[in-house]
Protein backbone atom coordinates (compact mmCIF):
# COMPACT_ATOMS: atom_id res chain seq x y z
CA UNK A 1 0.00 0.00 0.00
CA UNK A 2 3.28 2.92 0.66
CA UNK A 3 4.11 2.21 -2.88
CA UNK A 4 0.98 3.77 -4.50
CA UNK A 5 0.62 7.73 -5.18
CA UNK A 6 -3.00 8.81 -4.92
CA UNK A 7 -5.13 11.30 -5.08
CA UNK A 8 -6.88 12.35 -2.28
CA UNK A 9 -10.40 10.99 -4.41
CA UNK A 10 -8.51 7.60 -4.85
CA UNK A 11 -6.91 7.53 -1.69
CA UNK A 12 -10.71 8.23 0.28
CA UNK A 13 -12.28 6.44 -1.91
CA UNK A 14 -10.44 3.02 -1.58
CA UNK A 15 -10.27 3.48 2.18
CA UNK A 16 -14.20 3.93 2.26
CA UNK A 17 -14.47 0.80 0.04
CA UNK A 18 -12.11 -1.26 2.30
CA UNK A 19 -14.49 -0.17 5.30
CA UNK A 20 -17.68 -1.02 3.94
CA UNK A 21 -16.26 -4.61 2.26
CA UNK A 22 -15.49 -5.35 6.14
CA UNK A 23 -18.81 -4.19 7.62
CA UNK A 24 -20.22 -6.50 4.96
CA UNK A 25 -18.13 -9.25 6.19
CA UNK A 26 -19.53 -8.92 9.85
CA UNK A 27 -22.80 -8.44 8.06
CA UNK A 28 -22.55 -12.34 6.60
CA UNK A 29 -22.96 -13.26 10.69
CA UNK A 30 -26.04 -11.68 10.25
CA UNK A 31 -27.19 -13.57 6.99
CA UNK A 32 -26.12 -16.91 8.13
CA UNK A 33 -27.88 -16.26 11.34
CA UNK A 34 -31.30 -15.33 10.03
CA UNK A 35 -31.14 -18.02 7.40
CA UNK A 36 -30.38 -20.77 10.44
CA UNK A 37 -33.06 -19.00 12.31
CA UNK A 38 -35.61 -19.99 9.73
CA UNK A 39 -34.21 -22.85 8.81
CA UNK A 40 -34.67 -23.83 12.98
CA UNK A 41 -38.26 -23.80 12.68
CA UNK A 42 -41.12 -21.07 13.74
CA UNK A 43 -40.28 -20.97 17.45
CA UNK A 44 -36.69 -20.83 16.93
CA UNK A 45 -37.63 -18.06 14.65
CA UNK A 46 -39.62 -16.30 17.06
CA UNK A 47 -37.16 -15.73 19.36
CA UNK A 48 -34.98 -15.33 16.94
CA UNK A 49 -37.24 -12.34 15.59
CA UNK A 50 -36.86 -10.52 19.11
CA UNK A 51 -33.45 -10.03 17.96
CA UNK A 52 -33.49 -9.55 14.02
CA UNK A 53 -37.08 -6.99 14.31
CA UNK A 54 -35.62 -4.99 17.27
CA UNK A 55 -34.60 -1.12 16.69
CA UNK A 56 -31.34 -1.57 17.21
CA UNK A 57 -31.32 -4.12 14.47
CA UNK A 58 -33.22 -2.07 12.05
CA UNK A 59 -30.11 0.39 12.60
CA UNK A 60 -27.73 -1.97 11.74
CA UNK A 61 -29.90 -3.20 8.79
CA UNK A 62 -29.58 0.71 7.29
CA UNK A 63 -25.91 0.69 8.22
CA UNK A 64 -25.68 -2.65 5.96
CA UNK A 65 -27.59 -1.13 2.90
CA UNK A 66 -25.30 2.16 3.24
CA UNK A 67 -22.35 -0.04 3.22
CA UNK A 68 -23.60 -2.67 0.60
CA UNK A 69 -24.26 0.25 -2.07
CA UNK A 70 -21.36 1.82 -1.74
CA UNK A 71 -19.26 -1.22 -1.79
CA UNK A 72 -20.94 -2.52 -4.94
CA UNK A 73 -21.23 1.05 -6.77
CA UNK A 74 -17.19 1.59 -5.89
CA UNK A 75 -16.84 -2.54 -6.84
CA UNK A 76 -18.04 -1.91 -10.33
CA UNK A 77 -16.00 0.85 -10.83
CA UNK A 78 -12.71 -1.35 -9.79
CA UNK A 79 -13.88 -3.65 -12.28
CA UNK A 80 -14.49 -0.71 -15.36
CA UNK A 81 -10.63 0.18 -14.04
CA UNK A 82 -9.57 -2.88 -14.65
CA UNK A 83 -10.90 -2.88 -18.20
CA UNK A 84 -8.35 -0.15 -18.44
CA UNK A 85 -10.86 2.91 -18.93
CA UNK A 86 -11.83 5.65 -16.61
CA UNK A 87 -8.35 6.17 -15.01
CA UNK A 88 -7.31 9.91 -15.85
CA UNK A 89 -7.01 11.96 -13.26
CA UNK A 90 -10.43 14.05 -13.92
CA UNK A 91 -12.17 10.70 -14.92
CA UNK A 92 -11.22 9.06 -11.57
CA UNK A 93 -12.65 12.38 -9.69
CA UNK A 94 -15.93 12.34 -11.48
CA UNK A 95 -16.27 9.09 -10.80
CA UNK A 96 -15.78 9.21 -7.05
CA UNK A 97 -18.58 11.66 -6.92
CA UNK A 98 -21.05 9.31 -8.87
CA UNK A 99 -20.18 6.40 -6.54
CA UNK A 100 -20.87 8.73 -3.34
CA UNK A 101 -24.19 9.87 -4.75
CA UNK A 102 -25.00 6.48 -6.74
CA UNK A 103 -25.28 5.04 -3.04
CA UNK A 104 -26.85 7.33 -1.39
CA UNK A 105 -29.42 7.26 -3.84
CA UNK A 106 -29.44 3.56 -3.71
CA UNK A 107 -29.63 3.45 0.26
CA UNK A 108 -32.59 5.79 0.21
CA UNK A 109 -34.44 3.82 -2.41
CA UNK A 110 -33.73 0.45 -0.68
CA UNK A 111 -34.28 1.75 2.76
CA UNK A 112 -37.77 3.35 1.47
CA UNK A 113 -39.01 -0.07 0.29
CA UNK A 114 -37.89 -1.73 3.42
CA UNK A 115 -38.93 0.30 6.04
CA UNK A 116 -41.33 2.64 4.73
CA UNK A 117 -44.74 1.19 5.71
CA UNK A 118 -45.82 -1.71 3.45
CA UNK A 119 -49.84 -1.93 2.12
CA UNK A 120 -50.34 -4.99 4.33
CA UNK A 121 -48.34 -3.43 7.28
CA UNK A 122 -45.36 -4.12 8.89
CA UNK A 123 -44.99 -7.70 10.12
CA UNK B 1 8.18 -18.90 -23.00
CA UNK B 2 6.93 -18.90 -19.50
CA UNK B 3 8.93 -16.83 -17.21
CA UNK B 4 8.95 -18.78 -14.07
CA UNK B 5 11.40 -20.70 -12.23
CA UNK B 6 11.50 -24.43 -12.37
CA UNK B 7 10.64 -24.63 -8.52
CA UNK B 8 8.03 -22.06 -9.07
CA UNK B 9 6.10 -24.42 -11.35
CA UNK B 10 6.88 -27.38 -9.30
CA UNK B 11 5.35 -25.70 -6.59
CA UNK B 12 2.73 -23.92 -8.28
CA UNK B 13 3.17 -20.14 -7.00
CA UNK B 14 6.65 -18.23 -6.69
CA UNK B 15 8.39 -16.17 -4.04
CA UNK B 16 5.08 -14.60 -2.85
CA UNK B 17 3.19 -17.64 -2.26
CA UNK B 18 -0.21 -16.08 -4.46
CA UNK B 19 -0.76 -12.68 -6.45
CA UNK B 20 -2.43 -12.96 -9.50
CA UNK B 21 -4.66 -15.89 -8.34
CA UNK B 22 -5.95 -14.29 -5.88
CA UNK B 23 -6.52 -10.58 -7.80
CA UNK B 24 -8.52 -12.52 -10.61
CA UNK B 25 -10.44 -14.84 -7.47
CA UNK B 26 -11.26 -11.24 -6.55
CA UNK B 27 -12.58 -10.19 -9.74
CA UNK B 28 -14.72 -13.15 -10.28
CA UNK B 29 -16.05 -13.34 -6.92
CA UNK B 30 -17.18 -9.64 -7.32
CA UNK B 31 -18.27 -10.08 -11.05
CA UNK B 32 -20.73 -12.79 -9.90
CA UNK B 33 -21.66 -10.87 -6.50
CA UNK B 34 -22.99 -7.70 -8.62
CA UNK B 35 -26.09 -9.97 -9.89
CA UNK B 36 -26.56 -11.70 -6.72
CA UNK B 37 -26.39 -9.15 -4.59
CA UNK B 38 -28.73 -7.17 -6.61
CA UNK B 39 -30.78 -10.16 -7.22
CA UNK B 40 -30.95 -10.77 -3.23
CA UNK B 41 -32.09 -7.15 -2.18
CA UNK B 42 -34.65 -6.99 -4.81
CA UNK B 43 -36.26 -10.25 -3.58
CA UNK B 44 -36.11 -9.18 -0.08
CA UNK B 45 -37.77 -5.61 -1.26
CA UNK B 46 -40.19 -7.78 -3.23
CA UNK B 47 -41.18 -9.65 0.32
CA UNK B 48 -41.81 -6.65 2.10
CA UNK B 49 -44.18 -4.95 -0.81
CA UNK B 50 -46.15 -7.96 -0.85
CA UNK B 51 -47.78 -7.99 2.62
CA UNK B 52 -47.14 -9.76 5.21
CA UNK B 53 -43.38 -8.78 5.14
CA UNK B 54 -40.58 -10.74 6.48
CA UNK B 55 -42.85 -13.24 8.53
CA UNK B 56 -41.52 -16.50 9.07
CA UNK B 57 -44.07 -18.01 6.68
CA UNK B 58 -43.44 -16.19 4.06
CA UNK B 59 -39.31 -16.19 4.49
CA UNK B 60 -39.53 -19.71 4.51
CA UNK B 61 -41.49 -20.09 1.52
CA UNK B 62 -39.35 -17.91 -0.59
CA UNK B 63 -36.05 -19.66 0.77
CA UNK B 64 -37.28 -22.76 0.35
CA UNK B 65 -38.43 -22.55 -3.89
CA UNK B 66 -36.08 -23.67 -6.60
CA UNK B 67 -34.63 -20.33 -7.79
CA UNK B 68 -33.97 -19.16 -4.18
CA UNK B 69 -32.18 -22.03 -3.28
CA UNK B 70 -29.83 -22.25 -6.55
CA UNK B 71 -29.23 -18.55 -5.96
CA UNK B 72 -29.06 -18.10 -1.90
CA UNK B 73 -26.61 -21.00 -1.71
CA UNK B 74 -24.27 -18.87 -4.44
CA UNK B 75 -25.06 -15.81 -2.85
CA UNK B 76 -23.28 -17.26 0.28
CA UNK B 77 -20.45 -19.39 -1.26
CA UNK B 78 -19.53 -16.50 -3.39
CA UNK B 79 -19.85 -13.97 -0.75
CA UNK B 80 -17.97 -15.84 1.95
CA UNK B 81 -15.00 -16.64 -0.54
CA UNK B 82 -14.92 -13.05 -1.68
CA UNK B 83 -14.85 -11.60 2.08
CA UNK B 84 -12.29 -14.28 2.48
CA UNK B 85 -10.19 -12.90 0.26
CA UNK B 86 -10.72 -9.20 1.17
CA UNK B 87 -10.11 -10.21 4.74
CA UNK B 88 -6.97 -11.92 3.70
CA UNK B 89 -5.65 -8.23 2.06
CA UNK B 90 -6.35 -6.28 5.19
CA UNK B 91 -5.15 -8.53 7.48
CA UNK B 92 -1.57 -8.79 5.45
CA UNK B 93 -1.92 -5.26 4.99
CA UNK B 94 -2.00 -3.97 8.69
CA UNK B 95 -0.68 -7.54 10.58
CA UNK B 96 2.58 -7.05 10.25
CA UNK B 97 3.73 -9.51 13.37
CA UNK B 98 3.55 -12.96 11.45
CA UNK B 99 2.86 -15.22 14.49
CA UNK B 100 -0.30 -12.81 14.44
CA UNK B 101 -1.05 -12.43 10.90
CA UNK B 102 -0.74 -16.23 10.68
CA UNK B 103 -3.02 -16.59 13.51
CA UNK B 104 -5.54 -13.94 12.29
CA UNK B 105 -5.35 -15.58 8.32
CA UNK B 106 -6.62 -19.05 10.35
CA UNK B 107 -8.97 -17.53 11.95
CA UNK B 108 -10.26 -15.46 9.14
CA UNK B 109 -10.27 -18.83 6.95
CA UNK B 110 -12.08 -21.32 9.63
CA UNK B 111 -14.56 -18.46 10.05
CA UNK B 112 -15.57 -17.78 6.43
CA UNK B 113 -15.59 -22.03 5.78
CA UNK B 114 -17.83 -22.23 9.04
CA UNK B 115 -19.92 -19.54 7.88
CA UNK B 116 -20.67 -20.66 4.63
CA UNK B 117 -20.85 -24.31 5.37
CA UNK B 118 -23.52 -22.82 8.55
CA UNK B 119 -25.60 -21.11 5.40
CA UNK B 120 -25.57 -23.84 2.77
CA UNK B 121 -26.84 -26.36 5.36
CA UNK B 122 -29.89 -24.04 6.31
CA UNK B 123 -30.72 -23.35 2.83
CA UNK B 124 -31.07 -27.11 2.02
CA UNK B 125 -32.71 -27.99 5.50
CA UNK B 126 -35.16 -25.48 3.81
CA UNK B 127 -35.27 -26.88 0.67
CA UNK B 128 -35.73 -30.45 1.50
CA UNK B 129 -38.34 -29.20 4.10
CA UNK B 130 -36.28 -30.80 6.74
CA UNK B 131 -38.72 -30.75 10.15
CA UNK B 132 -36.67 -29.09 12.90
Amino acid sequence: MSVYRMTRYTLITSIVNRGTGLVLSLGLFLLIYWLTAVAAGKDAFAQAQTLLASPLAKLIYLGLILAGSYHLVAGIRHLIWDTGSGMERAQAQRSAWIVVLASLALTLLIAWALFAASPGGVR
Amino acid sequence: MSLRSALGRAQGHGAAHSGVHHWWMQRLTSLALVPLSVWFVTSLMALQRAGGGHSYDNVRAWMGQGWSVLLLTLLVLVGAWHSRLGVQVVIEDYVHDSGSKTLALILSNFLHVLLAAAGVLAILRVSFGVAS
